[in-house]
Formats: C-alpha cells, structure tokens, sequence
C-alpha cells in the first residue's frame, strides 16, 4: 500500500487553509443561496418594506428594484454554487477513484489536492482558444453556452431545502426534464460544427443515446408524479415522509423498479460510464470534445461533472425523501417561522438542517455513479440502443401501469404502502450489509486488508 | 502524391472514410487503419503500416553478432526479452555453441516474467480500450513489480539486452528469488480478483463474445500465433511442442480457446488465453525458482569475442508473449550477419485485421486491435 | 516426417524441378524452380501427410555476387510437427515471381515486404504496395548495394553527429571567454 506524503512546506497550514476554505466555501454559498432563495420573492419583500420601513410597497417605487436586484444576485450565487458544485464532484471523484486504483491522486494543490479544480480551472483559462479554421465558427463558439444554459437552468428549479427553492414551479420537474435537453442540443452542434469526423460521431452518437433515454427517464418520473398528484419539486418531496420507509422508492414496489430506469436512463443521458458513447476516449478519441480547448472545454467538463450532481439530487428528490429532515413533520417548519417580517431563527435552524440533509443524500448517490464509473466498461452503441428500447421502455411502461394499480390498492388499503415501505427497506439494508460482506471477503482473498485509515 | 492506399478506397462517397490513427489512443503505438464506415458500422478496415520502421534488420547486416543484440529489444519493447532470446538462439545455433543449464534456467525465468508482464499490459489495455480503466491501472500495478524484478536482475526495465550469445549476463542478485516467490504468492491471488473485477463483469464479455471471430483455418493461414492462434482453438504451443531450453523440465498447460464467451476464437477468447497463461507462466517460474539451485553456477558457455560464424543460415523459433518469434540468421562467415530477420507475430496479426473487419462496428475495431496484442513496433521492426 | 522425406516426396511429385537438398549445415534447404513455385507450395499445403499448412516466414536474400536474389519459404506443419526451407533464385535485374497469396493468406503482407524492401515483384498479388516505405520511395533499402538518396522530400536523413556540434559551440564559447580575457592569460585557441 502507498503511503501518501504530505509535501514539504508547511503541511499544518496546508491542511488549516484547506479546511476552512473547504468549509468556509460551502456555507457562504449555502448561506447566500438560502438567504437569496428567501427574499428574492415578491411577498416577503412584500412584507419586509410594509413591517420594518412601514411603507405601503404599492407606492414605493423601488419594490421591484430591489427584487429584481436580489433575484440577479441568486442567479450569480446559483451559478457559482452550481460551478462549485462540478468540481468538487471532480476533486471528490479523483480522490475516490485513485482510491480504486492505488494510486495516490490529487494531493499537491492544497491539502488531499482539495484546490485542484482551481488550479485546472486557471489553467484552462488561460490556455489558448482555438477554433479550427474549418470549423463553423459561429456554432462552434456557440456550443458551449447551450451546454451551460442547460446545466444553469435546472437549478432553479431544485430543492435544497424546505423554503430553499430559487422557484417552485408548478410544473418543476417537467421544465427540469425539458432544460435538460439543451445540453444535448449543444453538444449535437459541438459535435457538427468543429468539421471533424470524431467529432460527429461523438455528436450523433450523444443525439441517438439522450434523445432515446429521455423516454425511459420521463416515464420512470411518472411514476413519482402519481404517487405524488404534483409536478411540483417541492411537493413531490412533501408527498413522502421523512423516515427511508416512507421514502417513495420503497412505498411502491414499482417505483423501486422505475428508480433503477431512472437511474441508468440519468447515467445515459448524463453520458456517464458505462454510457460515455459520445466522448469514448478510446474509440472517438474525445468525440465532441475533440476540438475544444481552453474555457470552452471546461465548460463542458464542468457541466459533465456537474451534472452527475445535479442526476444524483434530482433522484433523491423524486424518490429518496429529497430534504426531509427525520422527526420534523411539514407544521414544524411553519410554526418555527413565527409571525415576524423576517423568520426567528429557530426556522433557519430547520432550513440548514433539511439542506444538509439533501446534500448527503446526494452525496451519497453521487458516490454510487462514481463507484459505476470506475468499474464497467463502456457498451457498444447497439447495445445501448437494445438496452434502451427492448428494456427500459417496456419496462417504464410496467412501471408506470403497476403504479396506477398500486395507488388503487393503497387507496382502498392504505396499510399496503406502509407494508411495502418497511419491507423493501430491510431488504435494502440487508442487500447492503451483504454488499460490504462481499467487498470485505472479495478483499481479503486478495491477501490484502480492509484499511479505510490511508486517505 | 496520392497514398496508393487512398486507391482501395471506395470513392463513391456513400460511406464515410476515416483515419483511424497514426495517433489514436488504441492504436497502441503509431499504426493507421483507413475505416470505411457507414455510420458505426465498417464496411472495412485498412490497415497502413510502417510508421515505426526503424530497418533493424539492415542494422542487423551492419553490426557483429553480439553488437546487435541491444537492437533486438527494440523489435518488441513490451517483451523485449523474447526478442534476446530468439537472436541468442539462433546465434547459438550458428555457432554450435550448447548454453549452460543454469543460463537456460535463468532465461526461462526472465522470459515468463516478462511474458506475465507483457501479457498484463495486453489485457490492461484491452479493458481500457473497452472503456473500464481501473483494471488497467491495477494490471500495471503488477507489472511494475515485475520491472522491479528483472531491473534487479539486469539493470534494465524495458529494453534488457540481458541473454547473451552463449548465456545470460548475469546471475540472480541475492534475496532475488525469495522475493519474486513471494510475489507471485501475491499475484497468483490477483488474477482471480482481475477476473472479478472485469473478466466476468457481463458487459465485458458482451461486448467481447462473438466479435471478430478468427476461425481455425483463417488463423492458420494467415499465420497467428500464439494466443492470438490457440485463441481460435489450435493446440499449439512452441514451449511444449518444439522445446527449446529448459522448459522441457517444467510442467504447465497450454491453454486453448474454447468459446467462452460465445464462439471459439472471438475476443474473449483471445483475451482469456492471456489471463491463463499469466498463471501458467507463474507456475513455471515457481518450477524454475525451485530447481534452479540444482544448476551449475556457470551462466556463460565459452564464445569467442570474435563471433565468427561458419557460413550457412539458421531459423530459430521462440514462444514470445505474441506468439512464436522467428529470426532467420545467414551468415556467410564473417564476423557479420550477411541477413538477420525477424518474423514477429504481431505482423501477421495486423494482415487479418482487413478480412475480418467487415461488418464490426467501430467500437469492434478497437476490441479486435487490442485483443489481437499487436504492438506496432513488432510490426515495423 | 524429417526434412529428408518431405524432400524424398516432393523429388517424387516434381523431379527435376526441386533441386538438391543443401547439404545441412544447420538448416537444410532445398532450391526450387521459378515457375512452378505455386504449384509445389500448394501440394505441400494440402497433400496428406505433408500439409505444412503454417507459412512460418517468407523472406529473401541478395546475392549481388551471383547476381541472384533468393526467395525464401519457411514452412511448418502444426499437424505433423515437420518443416521445410524453400528457395527460389531469381534474376537480380528484374526479379518476379508468382504468389502463394493463394495457398498461405500470410503470404499477402510477407510478399508486400519483400517487394518493399527488395523489389521483387510477385505476379498476381491482389495488393503489391509498398509496406513499410512511403510509396514514392526509391530504392529497395534490403539489398546489398542500396545507396540513400540522401532525403525524403526535403528531409534529411542525414544529421550530423551532435558531438561535432557540441564541439564547435563550446569552442566558440571558449574562444569568446579568451577575448574577453583579452587574451593575457595564454593564447586563445580559435
């Protein structure tokens, strides 16, 4: 086993800096997006101009400037959130990964290699920009900014918290499911305009592959949307009780089975491994990538890695209890509110309670399309197609046929979703106790020793 | 000027035609396929050759016997030891010169050890090719330990120039053999997990099972060898059936493709040849590490530092990790070679390569280069 | 079957056309005629009892002494375990001879080098180019006398030895630190 060594310097405050940017960080942007998610409404600022400036807001001329103001700066904070957001996923993936593979990893910029993803993003920013002298210039520069309009949008629409919503649309996971869709118009026009071969195979590749798994992944989402009687992010997760029981993946049987199409059909459409087709390094070389260099590559980089994110937190939402914090029923968060222009503390409390609650979630999930990316190999293109249409399909459809049965039956027998939730939940748990038996055994006869210490 | 390759090509403009190298990620080295292909589908592929052609057959006209030998590991710098032996070899036989035991010994030990290594960057790199790269990086792991090893015993970790005309260069350094037994304790419980982890993984052998299928008589007749041969299921192994050396004092299998996956002489089988031959050649160098000690300490035979052959030719045959190595040596009773040849397997595997590649699918193309191990200087020489 | 007898049965089919067995210094060979080199790799192919059905190398050699360019055939039976060395003696000014593409498939790219490296052309080849040279190379670098034309297009492939360079510069440079010494402290060497 290698040992990792600290570079020389001065590796205490190494590790101090480290971890108080990698705390600081997170919470000035969880702060600021909580804050701004608040008061970027028209009612609460509503309220705050009539009850601490008692003014009337229907004369007051600014109302919609300071509105407008505060909505600007959420979308900046979201931006920045949802770039922070990528590479931290990418540093985290490199740690996991070089874990996998004995090796040692990200650890020379900043303690663990935690400031990497600065260091990359500054370096590609100050690369060359080069467009190739055939290529479609206007397309070619525009790609990038299709692919990051799609990976910006979706967070409006994302649930960090109870009341942490930059906008809780009525329709939310329709309109996620529909931005979602402008990544792969920009990488269809990567894929065209840069005039090379890889490149259009990576380009037509990336169009058959998402456009065929949007419908797999659209019918799995009905499946949460019946259980539910919303499109609504925040009123899915409202539907589903804090505790994993109640948790829609094991209320429902059927659910269970749509979150696995969802899941894979999520990878697919994310061009994730084993469905990475469109980029295949060794097969296309960098397929739609394969021209790009400087910013523009790591925009697409960064919306690649956030979107294993952003895949990994729309799951928990439609069916892993998205923030619901354990033995805090819907009433709480609106009693600890209390009857003030501005909420009493003991609201924000639950606030940053349910956010660190979904973050895990979709951490941990995120750690699970990590695992996968490190372990399987790449499907051919026709397999993927057969996977698409001969399997998710049909098998969307059955989800989503037995989930209108099963809403009958929990109907008349309401005990029946109570019943399903706890067994399929011990079944999970005892799967996973399984699993690690297996990873420990599998270890073992390789005459090594399960050491989770060499970080 | 007009590539007279470009004169193969269909020029009807329905099919799209591409260069599928000279620096591609699975070329494995500088090779160039014009593919043909009609979307993913290839109609063929043709292969284009000669870009690491670096004459070292005329080199071999050039240099005296022995001067040549550093020349031979860069026929096949994965294997390299293979190319010292089959030269050493012929050399030996030229001059009629019997190698002493122990030096059969040691060159059988460096060889399998090199073999293990060669073949687990074949199998390495074939399942990065598929797209997983964790067990790359893990194959590699290995083989590191392995270059450590024979560094140890000659100095060198890729291009050896360790077997010499008449012996090797030198003995086991001390504690040598403990250690490398220990090793393959280790690496014996490693092929096992290698296979956990990626052989069996059932999107692996679907996308290995029943692709690019080399029958029996097409591998004879183009001229396969090695696993790349007893992938399509022909017995055949020059260790057991022309021994050379001392492997006629060990014992291991040879093993055959059986169309584990699906069809005999597929991918897969050309691939898990390779993951069983890891484990025979571990067991003969077990075999080796034990029996060596009964050996004389005399590791050169006496050869004149002038070699000077008497005229005449000789072809002398190894099982290198890429199939029987052949070097045709005539001399003509100088103290040069009138003409040095090397026949390496990754020639003739790179001639099947456009009968075979009709009707795969791009991604097939990648699988057939890297499960067909060539290694593009062995091609070029 | 030894070599000896594989010979012995192709006198037989062939008579005068196969030549003597060398006298076996190490590896015997047997010299075979131009003309019917196809036909007698085709029965020693497929004829039972012989079927070398393994076409282990093909190469050549120049004799620029004979005025012969000599095509050898190394085959192997995988059944039999037995093998034998063909050769064929060709004209050096224009040598030609007809493939065995048709009995080996091997014998496609082997023959390809061979035309490459020593301008022998094979009639009937599906696909003679050049193999491992750019195809507007000239000369055939395996022969005795091949001469480089001194480039490729413009490229060099001659350099000069980088001692030489490195010599020149560091005279330069000592020549200078001389000067600037004024030259007191001893002559400077140019």
């Amino acid at each position: 086993m290698a040992t990792v060594t600290l570079p020389k310097g001065n590796p205490r405050t190494k590790l101090l800096v480290t971890l108080v940017v990698a705390l600081a960080l997170p919470v000035i942007l969880f702060g600021a997006v909580l804050v701004l998610a608040t008061i970027a409404k028209p009612e609460p600022v509503a309220v705050f101009v009539r009850e601490v400036l008692h003014h009337d807001p229907a004369t007051w001329p600014f109302t919609g400037l300071v509105y407008g103001v505060a909505a600007g700066l959420l979308t900046f904070m979201i931006l920045n959130f949802g770039a922070v957001v990528a590479a931290v996923t990418i540093w985290w993936e490199m740690r996991v990964s070089s874990r996998m593979q004995s090796r040692i990893g990200y650890n020379r910029v900043g303690a663990g290699g935690f400031f990497q993803w600065i260091a990359d993003a500054v370096k590609l920013l100050l690369k060359e920009d080069l467009i190739p002298a055939d290529a479609d210039q206007l397309l070619f520069r525009a790609a990038p900014y299709f692919v990051f309009a799609g990976f910006g949008l979706i967070f409006v629409a994302l649930p960090f918290g109870e009341s942490v919503i930059a906008a809780d649309l009525n329709v939310g996971i329709f309109y996620v499911t529909a931005v979602t869709a402008l990544v792969v118009v920009g990488i269809l026009l990567a894929g065209w305009s840069s005039n090379s071969k890889w490149a259009l195979f990576g380009g037509m590749r990336s169009a058959a592959q998402v456009i065929s798994y949007e419908i797999p992944a659209g019918l799995a989402v009905m499946v949460p949307i019946l259980m539910a009687g919303t499109l609504s992010m925040q009123g899915i997760i409202r539907a589903q009780g804090a505790w994993p029981w109640q948790w829609f993946v094991f209320t429902n049987p059927a659910a269970l089975v749509a979150f696995v199409i969802f899941f894979i059909a999520q990878l697919a459409e994310s061009n994730r491994p084993p469905f990475d087709l469109p980029e295949a390094e060794s097969e296309l070389v960098a397929g739609y990538l394969a021209e790009y260099t400087a910013f523009r590559y790591a925009i697409f980089f960064l919306v690649e890695f956030g979107n294993v994110w952003i895949m990994s937190a729309i799951a928990v939402t439609l069916f892993f209890g998205g923030w619901q914090v354990p033995g805090v029923a819907a009433e709480a968060y609106e009693a600890a509110r209390g009857a003030g222009a501005l909420p009493a503390p003991a609201w924000w409390g639950l606030q940053v309670a349910s956010m660190a609650v979904f973050f895990v979630k979709t951490f941990l999930v995120m750690n699970l399309v990590i695992w996968i990316r490190w372990t399987f190999p790449r499907i051919r293109v026709d397999q993927m197609m057969n996977l698409c249409w001969k399997y998710l399909v049909p098998g969307a459809f059955a989800t989503f046929v037995a989930t209108l049965l099963w809403q009958i039956l929990v109907a008349r027998v309401p005990v029946a979703s109570t019943v399903s939730g706890v067994v399929l939940f011990v079944g999970a748990l005892v799967a996973l106790v399984q699993m690690l038996r297996l990873a420990k055994q599998n270890v073992e006869a390789g005459g090594d020793q399960v050491d989770l210490s060499n970080w | 000027m007009e590539k007279l390759i470009l004169r193969r090509v269909d020029r009807n403009y329905e099919e799209m035609v591409l260069n599928f190298g000279p620096q591609h990620p699975s070329t494995h080295g500088v090779i160039n396929f014009i593919v043909e292909t009609d979307g993913e589908v290839m109609k063929r592929a043709i292969p284009d050759v000669g870009y690491l052609h670096r004459s070292i057959e005329k080199i071999g006209e050039a240099t005296g016997y022995p001067g040549f030998m550093p020349f031979t590991d860069r026929i096949d710098y994965v294997a390299a030891m293979f190319a010292n032996e089959g030269y050493a070899i012929a050399v030996e036989k030229l001059l009629k010169v019997e190698v002493p035991p122990r030096a059969q010994w040691l060159r059988a030990i460096s060889c399998e050890l090199v073999r293990i290594a060669s073949h687990l960057i074949a199998v390495g790199t074939m399942t990065m090719d598929i797209g997983a790269f964790t067990p790359m990086v893990h194959g590699l792991r290995e083989r590191e330990e392995i270059n450590d090893f024979i560094e140890a015993l000659c100095g060198a970790r890729l291009t050896y120039n360790y077997h010499r005309i008449g012996g090797v260069a030198f003995d086991l350094p001390e504690g040598w053999r403990d250690k490398v037994l220990a090793f393959l304790d280790r690496f014996d419980k490693f092929l096992p997990e290698f296979d956990r982890l990626i052989t069996f993984n059932e999107i692996y052998k679907k996308r290995l099972a029943k692709v690019a299928v080399v029958s029996r008589e097409q591998a004879i007749s183009y001229g396969l060898v090695g696993p790349n041969l007893r992938g399509s299921g022909v017995d055949w192994d020059l260790r057991r059936d022309m021994p050379y050396g001392a492997y006629p004092n060990f014992e291991f299998e040879v093993p055959v493709g059986k169309g584990w996956a699906g069809a005999v002489g597929d991918c897969f089988d050309r691939y898990y040849v390779r993951c069983l031959e890891m484990k025979e050649s571990s067991r003969i160098v077990r075999q080796a590490l034990e029996t060596i000690g009964q050996t004389p300490e005399e590791i050169m035979a006496k050869v004149p530092r002038n070699v000077k052959p008497d005229a005449g030719e000789v072809l002398s045959r190894v099982e290198s990790a890429r199939g029987e190595m052949a070097y045709y040596v005539v001399s003509d009773g100088t103290n040069k070679a009138y003409r040095v040849r090397a026949r390496t397997g990754s020639f003739t595997a790179m001639s099947i390569i456009e009968d075979i590649s009709g009707g795969l699918m791009v991604a097939d193309l990648v699988a057939l280069i890297s499960s067909l191990d060539v290694v593009a200087p062995e091609i070029d020489r | 079957m030894t070599t000896t007898e594989i010979h012995d049965r192709l006198k037989a089919r062939f008579g005068e056309d196969v030549g003597p067995l060398s006298e076996p210094k190490i590896d015997a060979f047997a010299v075979v005629k131009r003309e019917r080199i196809v036909e007698i790799c085709r029965f020693l192919a497929k004829e039972p009892g012989l079927e070398l059905d393994f076409l282990e190398d093909l190469t050549a050699l120049d004799w620029p002494k004979n005025n012969q360019i000599e095509v050898v055939y190394h085959l192997l039976s995988y059944r039999h375990r037995h093998s034998i060395v063909l050769k064929v003696q060709l004209d050096r000014a224009a040598p030609s001879i007809a493939t065995v593409e048709g009995v080996w498939k091997t014998a496609n790219w082997f023959e390809r080098e061979v035309y490459d490296l020593f301008g022998v052309t094979f009639e009937g080849h599906p696909d003679l180019r050049r193999i491992m040279l750019p195809d507007d190379w000239i000369g055939h670098p395996l022969r005795k006398d091949y001469q480089e034309t001194g480039g490729y297009h413009g490229f060099s492939n001659v350099r000069e030895n980088p001692l030489v360079e490195l010599k020149r510069l560091d005279d330069v440079r000592r020549a200078e630190a001389a000067n600037a010494a004024g030259g007191v402290d001893g002559p400077a060497k140019a």
